[in-house]
């Protein structure tokens, strides 16, 4: 390695870089973000989330700036003190166009475009004390972290892991509060609670300090990659060892689940419940999208279908229905009300399938999303006022029973475990039909529908099969839906909900089942779905805009998923699968002939 | 030839794309143990009629025979089951699945059923394939990829195999060692359907050929006797010499 001197820097690489730091910060701070979330503590007393989301911008936006890309085939540039230069000076402009922002704001009163551009606001990023304070407070706050940015790139791997993972941990104790205060005081540990958290909310000096050391200290002594480790080896296990294995961990999955709920308060436990219905959702468009690979933007239409018939059927205020069953899972009566439910889902599956089955790709979205729309306006129109009861819905949807157990929204334990159990059989189908010759099948047709056609796959038949599986599954999640909440209106079906069920497939992973398990987790546990608030319940407003800047960096960093099948993870990279196949083969050779590997 | 009833039979087919009328009055029979070729230019018919063989294009008057029996307007999976087998221009495998769940993929319809033995014959004819098995489909060479689609078709057990174009995208020695698993698929008994635009190699391994232009057929011949006529080798042969 030759040295390089520290003005060795690719200036446009920094200018851009600190343009877009400047930038991001200035947009956040303009939708009102930072006055927003101000009112939530970090870490007590000195860091607010609003802040928080301005000071992540410049040590990532330094960091990316001394970023150099690895060109193919040649040796990684050399770090050093240039790292560090490229960090400050990006740090610096992003400062300088921040300060820039906060001198207009505080100049102009530009409130008719800009709402969120209040002197409440400039007061915030002046700290009260004066435009010109402010604004060199920035410069050299963003300068510094900035350069923090450009010291992290020059950190070996591990260190930077550490560094990350201890901000990481904080970040994530501090957000967690409410969920983390709530299994702490299950098993009455006020202590630790006390020296976690603030009394007013935010996680404490020493508490962060701790936390940072704890999960600095686990990085450093751990080796990375432990979830590759597992995969091998779970690879070379035989048939009977998987087995084994599987019944094993499944057994504990299954304690978890029963045990977890009864140690966390009410509010995790209805967080839990949402997951759970978006999950039983999401597992079904998964057939429809992963499997079969039709893109469904109408999947609403089946959740409101399966809501509107329980309620229908159960609800004594129901406009057309007069007998009243009772939805008990353990008695006869209630699989009628389930049978009618699936019945119901299947016809309407049927019903929109069949039209729209002969489209491909996007116009198949289009027309989806069509239909989707209309199922919700004819809930909603007051020509079927009569029978669906209009803007109004329907109310007083009675609980469900599971023999003499309650299943209602007051106790959201209870739903948790019902959707579980539906959660379980929905995995259970997926699984089955995936490794059957229909899962076979939908898979060539997602390959290659003609060619599917040529094989004597009946094409046709295939898709509505997985439309009508997904509407089923879709249907139950609505059933459950409609008894948790004990009213459905037509406003509780918007398109908004076909939209989160397909990103949490696609982050999750399309196609595969644990992937879309964890993309339900975290996109309801975490964010919250469409109406319902999830751990960061503080973001409201804001949620939308996360999930889009969530699915934007999936696409271009992950896009086969958090955890994709193995069969997308081909198709997404095939051409680095063929070229680190040529290149092992060639490293093979050279060690063959006895050469140093270059 | 034989007297037995054709594989396959035309009967005055007429096929239209809404208003443009693709094949004309077409009529033609495949006899069991035949290689008969379809010749023709670019847009002369030739990828529809084997459309319409499939049934994904429905003829608008005429009968489509197969074994005897027509088929005329029924599903493809329907007409594939009657033991119509096809292997599509430029292979079209699936590509991301492997060798052999294309192969298995091949035999869709023999739900339930062994496919040891079908395996075996293919490996018998394509050692390379069973080498590959457990590949992607899309990383094999397109020497390779031309076996397994066809291998993929054979285990549909058809009593008729279509090919559709395959010399196309295939470097010339791969032409040449194609059209000889073609032949030796043909000597084993199968009888195959095939589609050309190289009518020198295709003739020289046929018993028969029609050439269609514009969507009809315009000669029908032995292949020695096709090769040798005037008119075909000036429209097709000519700029091959």
């Amino acid at each position: 390695m030759t040295a390089r001197p520290a003005t060795d820097v690719d200036w446009g690489r920094v200018r851009a870089w600190g343009l877009y730091g400047g930038l991001t910060m200035a947009f956040i701070a303009a939708i009102g973000m930072v006055e927003s979330l101000d009112a939530r503590m970090m870490v007590h007393p000195v860091l607010s989330l609003g802040y928080l989301f301005l000071l992540w911008a410049p040590p990532a936006f330094g960091y990316a700036a001394a970023y150099e890309p690895v060109k193919e085939g040649m040796a990684a540039p050399a770090k050093g003190a240039r790292d560090l230069v490229a960090g400050a000076v990006a740090g610096l402009l992003a400062g300088a166009v921040f300060g820039l922002f906060i001198v207009v704001a505080a100049t102009f009163d530009l409130r008719e475009v800009f709402v969120k551009l209040s002197p409440v606001l400039v007061d915030l990023l002046t700290f009260g004390r004066g435009v010109g304070f402010g604004v060199a407070t920035w410069i050299v706050l963003s300068t510094g972290l900035g350069l923090v940015g450009g010291l992290l790139h020059v950190l070996p791997e591990r260190g930077r892991a550490a560094v990350f993972n201890a901000l990481a941990a904080v970040f994530v104790v501090a957000l967690l509060e409410l969920a983390v205060v709530d299994v702490l005081e299950t098993f009455r540990l006020e202590a630790v609670e006390r020296f976690l958290y603030a009394p007013n909310g935010g996680i404490t000096i020493p508490g962060a300090v701790v936390v940072a050391l704890v999960a600095g200290f686990v990085t450093l002594r751990t080796t990375g990659g432990a979830v590759l480790r597992f995969r091998s080896r779970y690879a070379a296990m035989t048939g009977e060892e998987r087995r084994r294995f599987g019944v094993r961990w499944g057994l504990v999955a299954i304690a978890g689940l029963v045990v977890f709920p009864m140690i966390v308060g009410g509010l995790t436990n209805e967080l839990l419940a949402n997951v759970g219905l978006f999950l039983l959702m999401a597992l079904g468009l998964n057939l429809v999208v992963g499997y079969a690979g039709l893109l469904d933007l109408g999947y609403v239409a089946f959740f409101a279908v399966g809501a509107y018939t329980t309620a229908l059927l159960t609800s004594p205020l129901s406009p057309t229905l007069k007998p009243m069953f009772r939805l008990d899972l353990l008695t006869v009566e209630g699989w009628v009300v389930m049978a009618i439910v699936i019945a119901v889902a299947a016809l309407s599956g049927l019903v929109i399938g069949t039209p729209v089955i002969r489209l491909r790709g996007d116009y198949l979205a289009i027309v989806t999303l069509g239909f989707g729309e209309i199922v919700r306006i004819l809930f909603l129109s007051d020509w079927l006022a009569p029978l669906f009861g209009g803007a109004q819905g329907i109310r007083n949807i009675p609980p469900g029973y599971l023999g003499p157990i309650k299943v209602a929204g007051t106790s959201p334990q209870t739903i948790f475990y019902v959707v579980t159990i539906f959660v379980g059989i929905a995995i259970y189908v997926a699984w089955r039909l995936y490794h059957s010759r229909i899962g076979r099948a939908w898979a060539a047709l997602r390959e290659d529908e003609d060619v599917a056609e040529a094989m004597g796959i009946d094409t046709t038949r295939m898709k509505l099969l997985a439309f009508v599986t997904g509407a089923i599954l879709a249907s139950f999640s609505g059933m459950i839906f409609a008894v948790k909440v004990g009213s459905v209106f037509p406003s509780s079906f918007k398109l908004i909900v076909s939209i989160i069920v397909l990103v949490i497939v696609i982050v999750g992973g399309m196609g595969s089942i644990p992937g879309v398990v964890i993309g339900a987790v975290v996109l309801i546990g975490v964010l919250g779905g469409p109406t319902q608030p999830g751990l960061l319940a503080e973001f409201g407003e804001f949620k939308l805009l996360l999930y889009g800047v969530l699915l934007v960096v999936m696409m271009l960093r992950r896009p086969e998923g958090l955890w994709p099948s193995v069969q997308r993870q081909r198709e997404l990279h095939q051409e680095e699968f063929l070229q680190d196949a040529w290149l092992k083969t060639e490293a093979a050779q050279a060690a063959a002939r006895g050469e140093a590997p270059s | 030839m034989t007297t037995d009833t054709p594989v396959l039979e035309f009967r005055n087919v007429h096929t239209h794309y809404g208003p443009v009328h693709v094949l004309k009055d077409v009529s033609m029979e495949i006899r069991p143990g035949e290689l008969v070729c379809l010749l023709g230019g670019n847009a002369s018919g030739k990828t529809t009629t084997l459309k319409t063989i499939l049934g994904m294009v429905v003829p608008s008057s005429g009968d489509v025979l197969v074994d005897g029996e027509v088929v005329t307007g029924k599903s493809t999976a329907e007409i594939v089951a009657r033991g119509v087998s096809m292997v599509p221009e430029n292979r079209r495998l699936f590509k991301r699945m492997t060798v052999l769940e294309n192969l298995e993929i091949g035999a869709y319809l023999r739900e339930g059923e062994d496919l040891e033995e079908d395996l075996e014959r293919i490996f018998e004819m394509f050692p390379r394939v069973k080498e590959r098995l457990h590949q992607k489909a899309g990383t094999l060479s397109g020497g390779e990829q031309q076996m397994v689609a066809v291998g993929r078709a054979l285990m549909a057990r058809p009593k008729l195999l279509l090919m559709d174009e395959p010399s196309m995208g295939l470097a010339p020695i791969l032409v040449q060692q194609n059209f000889e698993i073609i032949q030796q698929i043909n000597e084993a008994g199968m009888t195959i359907f095939m589609v050309e635009q190289n009518a020198n190699m295709a003739l020289s391994i046929a018993d028969r050929g029609y050439v269609l232009q514009t969507g009809q057929i315009v000669l029908a011949d032995t292949a020695e006797r096709l090769l040798a006529n005037e008119d075909l080798r000036r429209a097709y042969l000519g700029e091959l010499e």
